[in-house]
């Protein structure tokens, strides 16, 4: 006999090891070695919650009363498992690309980040999980009790209730402290899984030694064992066909709806590559787990006296053998199935209560008040996951207080399968298939939840509890075909079978029927255009197109979410990563977007969304992003595009970068070319100059020479003075110093100037003028028009080539401009040449004759531009002209016409 | 009479200010203007020495220097190079091509005088 | 069709085994699923139905076949890029 006490301290122990394990992988953690913690072996072990105490104590009762249909609940998940490739492996990468946080997070973050799918996936996982965490605090508490009454103890009704609740009260504290220490759900719980690891090794071990006691301590020896299994009582083969192949969907289908399935398969998941290991050996472990429950049930059957529970042969067959130590070791493994179970889905179903249900509500609450703190959110969202926890156990408590803790329970197990599975058609629908929509999935969940409510779990209250008989009977105000264990007449069925068919089939139908009908917003086709081709397109086209959230907000408001430090620290990385110093990024749509998958890591895809969206301005989807989900052609056909305007934009660049680089070699040389001309424009008269400077100083030679050296000296320092005031005039010009004066007069009159200024006295160029064209009035600088027509003048009296020079000077008039034509009778300029001689340093013709630079056309046309008109060489009918455009609006020459 | 140098010029005044430093000097100087015909000039009558100016119009000194350097006739004539643009890579490019003396302008006069001793001594 | 960029029609003998590995991985769960069925057939001619020891084996052995393919195959099988690839391609 182990005295009830031993078996206190041993559970008080046991819990303190457990304890102790989550501190110090908690510590090693944030220490940085997790490499250890996040083995596959840590995660096929942790996927063992699937495995509670109903099937650690229930299984071989359920083998006892019903043969093999037990290994339906274990073939489901072995199923699923081997099938990774079809279903887990998007699963895990969709939960990890998208930073899920809960199976609810997943149908709202896949069908537009919607908030009411979210609260109705919750409810549904807290209506379905309740009844499943008070079969947990039953088993616990019975097992406590096969050990008080075998003490000779009698427990009353008091002390189950106590049992239980001191039970909820400690899982609920465990939770709370290893449950809710990080926010980000994607930094995983160390803690909590390596105790879930532990605790699966402590159930397979308890389950084996009973079972390896059995065959080989009781029966003695496996083939024994086949005999007494076959002279058994129980029929092993007696299936319902209906039953095995529905329970094994069902058990399949739970698998992968459970919260709790969700979190350590998908939440948890540390490395994809993990999948693959716990893919077979996952399996294995259930293999193992179910491999002597029906040893175990055929010698309960034979030992225990008639009338036994067989729920409790696990820990009574060794009691009754007297084996107390493992009996201990055995109620250590059923207090271990339902205590991590219940740590698990309690942290599940909290994840999803505060993130879809209390945070969106506060934030509602909070959004008329502009006080923000830094991390106040944060605080919201432990606070309310700690109190969801608590809220949790104590419904699973209250649930198991209100049913009074009979079989009734027991039978509830595959009732709430049936209500999580539910989820599934959403699910199964939102990652496969792209048309999949909101409306479709809340038309489908909302179905299959009254459904399951009306088919399967209120008549599991047991008749007249909450559906009176008549109703069952003849269904309600008299509607036969929709009783709840009959619906639409179909009668005959297994009631359990009869719900799953009917839920299913009508969630599925009414998922495609309200998809095939609605049309989904733009962010629903981008969601489900990322969830549906995970694995091609791993770079997602961004739901954020433009960023018109200033920084500074988005990390006020990342801060109230994640706290000061770690948000500061992302903006921090992300300022790095845009090579910008300084703590504020550019708010680019990419960062933006990276922004919110952190946030959604911690309160959930639709409150990261919705939150983001109130900083940048509502759902900034458009069309273009619309287009890039319309179908995988478009987008495929768009991504090429982009790579080839991105290497169209590149050849841009590149050409640009050359023509840059070929302008500064042009200028480059131009600059030598002009520099080198400069020189020699100066240093030819210097030459002059100093040679006969030198000529003169060395004496020695007659008056006249001395008087001819003298005056070219001379001539030449003009010509060098000449030269530097053109030079300091064309610079002046080109940079636009030049200061014009305006003044107003006739321009017959500053043609006499010009004339009388250019020099003529000594030449024999003839100006021929027609004086009646020439009275037109011009406001404008008219001493640089005059230095214009000076230089054209005296070009003509340089250049003219013909024995008789003559210059005619013709004024014209179009509507907008007066022309000034010089027109020499000389042999013109070469048509190839036409385009140099406005250039610098041009001379076309003999320099010798020229004496000037060749920066006479040159300053000219700077002037003329200057004063808004031009100066061109033009080929006209009466023969080539040095054409002076005077633009009437420039010239203000309106005035008067005389 | 001295010995004939060519001055293939194109500016009259350094024309008369380099024909008359020569000129006290001895020598016979002859000029010529024009970079086109310089080579027919050269052929008619080849003279001792060549002062060649290289912003020629019609055809470039360097031109010229080359063709004197091709022609067996011309090929051993002194040449001194004249040229107001003053760059290195002129100077290079006339002693490359065969010129034995590179002078750039302004030049004092004692210089050309003495090059053109040292050149016909040569 | 311009669909993902063309692969090419045949491929070298070792991507060809792992896509015929990735077909196994998939076939796998249906030929579980198939084999957990079968004991739906068994008929009860003889009226005694099936003898526990024969269902017990016949459920666990598939179980273990399961379990050891499933292991055999994912040895196999090269990392997920390279998997995914085959993937779509198909």
């Amino acid at each position: 006999m182990v005295p009830f006490n031993v078996l206190i301290f041993a559970a008080l122990s046991y819990v303190a090891i457990l304890f102790s394990v989550a501190f110090l992988a908690e510590r090693r953690a944030a220490a940085g070695h997790s490499d250890w913690l996040q083995s596959p072996l840590i995660y096929t072990l942790s996927l063992s919650i699937y495995c509670t105490a109903w099937t650690f104590y229930g299984a071989v009762g359920y083998a006892a009363r019903s043969g093999l249909e037990f290994v339906t609940i274990y073939l489901g998940p072995t199923l699923v498992m081997v099938g990774w490739w079809w279903i887990l492996r998007r699963l895990v990468r969709i939960g990890r690309s998208q930073r899920l946080t809960s199976i609810a997070d997943l149908i709202s973050s896949r069908f537009g980040k919607s908030t009411l799918l979210g609260v109705v996936v919750t409810v549904i996982s807290v209506v379905a999980a309740t009844p499943y965490i008070a079969l947990q605090l039953q088993s616990v508490t019975l097992s406590f009790a096969v050990f008080a009454q075998s003490g000779a103890e009698s427990w009353d009704r008091s002390d189950f209730n106590a049992t239980a609740m001191w039970v909820a009260v400690g899982l609920a504290v465990f939770t709370i402290l290893f449950g809710t220490r990080n926010l980000d759900v994607n930094e995983r719980h160390h803690g909590i899984v390596m105790a879930i690891a532990v605790e699966a090794v402590v159930k397979l071990l308890a389950l084996l030694a009973v079972g390896v006691f059995v065959v080989w301590g009781v029966a003695g020896g496996p083939a024994e064992m086949l005999n007494r299994i076959d002279n058994s009582d129980i029929t092993l083969w007696d299936q319902d066909h209906g039953r095995w192949i529905s329970l094994i969907f069902l058990s399949a289908a739970a698998f992968l709806c459970l919260p709790r399935m969700f979190q350590v398969l998908v939440v948890e998941n540390a490395d994809e590559r993990h999948l693959r290991v716990a893919s077979w050996a996952f399996p294995l472990y259930l293999f193992l787990m179910s491999l002597f429950v029906v040893p175990i049930a055929v010698v309960g059957l034979d030992l225990l006296p008639a009338g036994s529970n067989p729920d409790l042969f696990v820990l009574t067959v060794p009691l009754a053998q007297g084996q107390d130590g493992l009996a201990v070791l055995s109620f250590l493994g059923g207090f271990s199935s339902a205590t991590s179970m219940v740590i698990v889905a309690a942290i599940a179903l909290a994840t999803m209560v505060s993130n879809h249900i209390v945070v969106p509500v506060w934030l509602n609450l909070q959004s008329n008040r502009q006080a923000m703190m830094s991390g106040d959110v944060r605080h919201v969202i432990l606070l309310a996951r700690r109190l969801s926890i608590a809220g949790v156990l104590a419904l699973g408590f209250i649930y198991y207080r209100m049913s009074g803790g009979g079989t009734a329970l027991a039978a509830i197990g595959l009732v709430s399968f049936t209500g999580t599975v539910q989820v599934l058609p959403a699910l199964v629908g939102g990652i496969f298939w792209r048309g999949a929509t909101r409306v479709g999935a809340a038309c489908g969940l909302v179905t299959g939840l009254i459904i399951w409510t009306w088919t399967l779990f209120l008549p599991s209250f047991g008749a007249g509890a909450v559906i009176s008989q008549s109703i069952m009977d003849f269904g309600p105000w008299g509607i036969e075909w929709l009783r709840p264990q009959a619906l639409f007449g179909i009668t005959g069925l297994d009631p359990l079978v009869h719900g799953i068919l009917w839920s299913m089939l009508l969630n599925s139908g009414m998922l495609i029927l309200g998809s095939l009908l609605s049309f989904p917003a733009p962010l629903e086709r981008l969601q489900g255009a990322q969830f549906v081709n995970v694995f091609e397109r791993s770079v997602a086209a961004p739901a954020w197109t433009r960023a018109a959230a200033a920084a500074e907000d988005l990390l006020v408001m990342s801060q109230r979410i994640l706290g000061g430090r770690e948000a500061q620290a992302i903006f921090e990385r992300e300022a790095e990563r845009q090579g910008l110093t300084g703590y504020l990024p550019e708010t680019t749509p990419e960062f933006i977007e990276r922004l919110e998958r952190e946030l959604a890591g911690s309160v959930g895809a639709a409150t990261a969304h919705a939150m983001i969206g109130q900083l940048t301005g509502g759902s900034v989807v458009s069309v273009e992003d619309l287009i890039a989900v319309a179908d995988e052609a478009a987008q495929i056909l768009e991504y090429s595009n982009r790579l080839e305007a991105k290497s169209a934009e590149q050849e841009r660049t590149a050409r640009a970068l050359r023509d840059a680089n070929a302008k500064l070699t042009a200028l480059s040389v131009q600059k030598d070319a002009f520099l080198s001309q400069i020189s020699h424009e100066l240093r030819t008269p210097m030459t002059s100059i100093r040679s006969f400077s030198e000529i003169l100083r060395d004496g020695d030679m007659s008056a006249a020479e001395q008087g001819r050296y003298a005056g070219i000296i001379h001539d030449e320092a003009i010509r060098l003075t000449r030269l530097l005031d053109d030079l300091l005039d064309l610079s002046v010009l080109e940079n636009g110093q030049v200061v014009l004066n305006e003044q107003t007069g006739d321009l017959s009159a500053l043609l006499d100037r010009a004339i009388g200024a250019a020099g003529l006295h000594d030449s024999d160029l003839k100006i021929v003028r027609n004086r009646n064209e020439e009275a037109v009035m011009l406001s404008a600088d008219l001493d640089r028009l005059v230095q214009v027509f000076i230089n054209l003048i005296s070009n003509a009296r340089k250049y003219c080539d013909a024995t008789a020079p003559e210059l005619t000077i013709e004024v014209s008039r179009t509507p907008n401009d007066y022309y000034v034509d010089f027109v020499d009778n000389g042999s013109g300029i070469a048509p190839e040449n036409e385009q140099l001689i406005f250039e610098k340093f041009s001379r076309v013709s003999d320099q010798s004759k020229a004496g000037g630079a060749g920066l006479g056309l040159a300053i000219c046309r700077e002037i003329m531009h200057r004063l808004g008109g031009d100066v061109d060489y033009v080929r006209r009918a009466k023969g080539a002209a040095f054409r002076v455009t005077l633009p009437k609006a420039k010239m203000g020459a309106v005035l008067a016409e005389t | 009479m001295g010995k004939r140098v060519l001055l293939i010029e194109d500016e009259p005044n350094i024309i008369e200010a380099i024909s008359f430093i020569l000129s006290r000097d001895g020598w016979t100087v002859h000029t010529h203007e024009d970079g086109e015909t310089a080579m027919d000039k050269i052929a008619k009558m080849p003279p001792d020495m060549i002062i060649l100016d290289v912003m020629l119009p019609g055809r470039s000194g360097f031109d010229i220097l080359r063709d004197l350097r091709n022609h067996t006739a011309s090929k051993d004539i002194p040449v001194m190079m004249l040229t107001a643009r003053g760059q290195e890579k002129d100077r290079e490019l006339a002693l490359r091509l065969g010129a034995n003396h590179f002078m750039t302008k302004p030049f004092s006069n004692s210089d050309v005088r003495d090059h053109v001793r040292s050149l016909m001594e040569a | 069709m311009s669909g993902p960029p063309k692969t090419p029609i045949f491929l070298e003998r070792a991507s060809y085994k792992q896509r015929r590995l990735t077909d196994a991985a998939r076939l796998l769960p249906i030929m579980g699923a198939v084999l957990w069925a079968i004991p739906l057939l068994w008929g009860d001619d003889d009226g005694a139905g099936v003898s526990n020891a024969h269902a017990l084996i016949y459920v666990f052995g598939v179980w273990v076949v399961l379990i050891g393919l499933s292991a055999l195959i994912i040895n196999r099988l090269q990392d997920d890029d390279t998997a995914a690839q085959s993937d779509s391609a198909d």
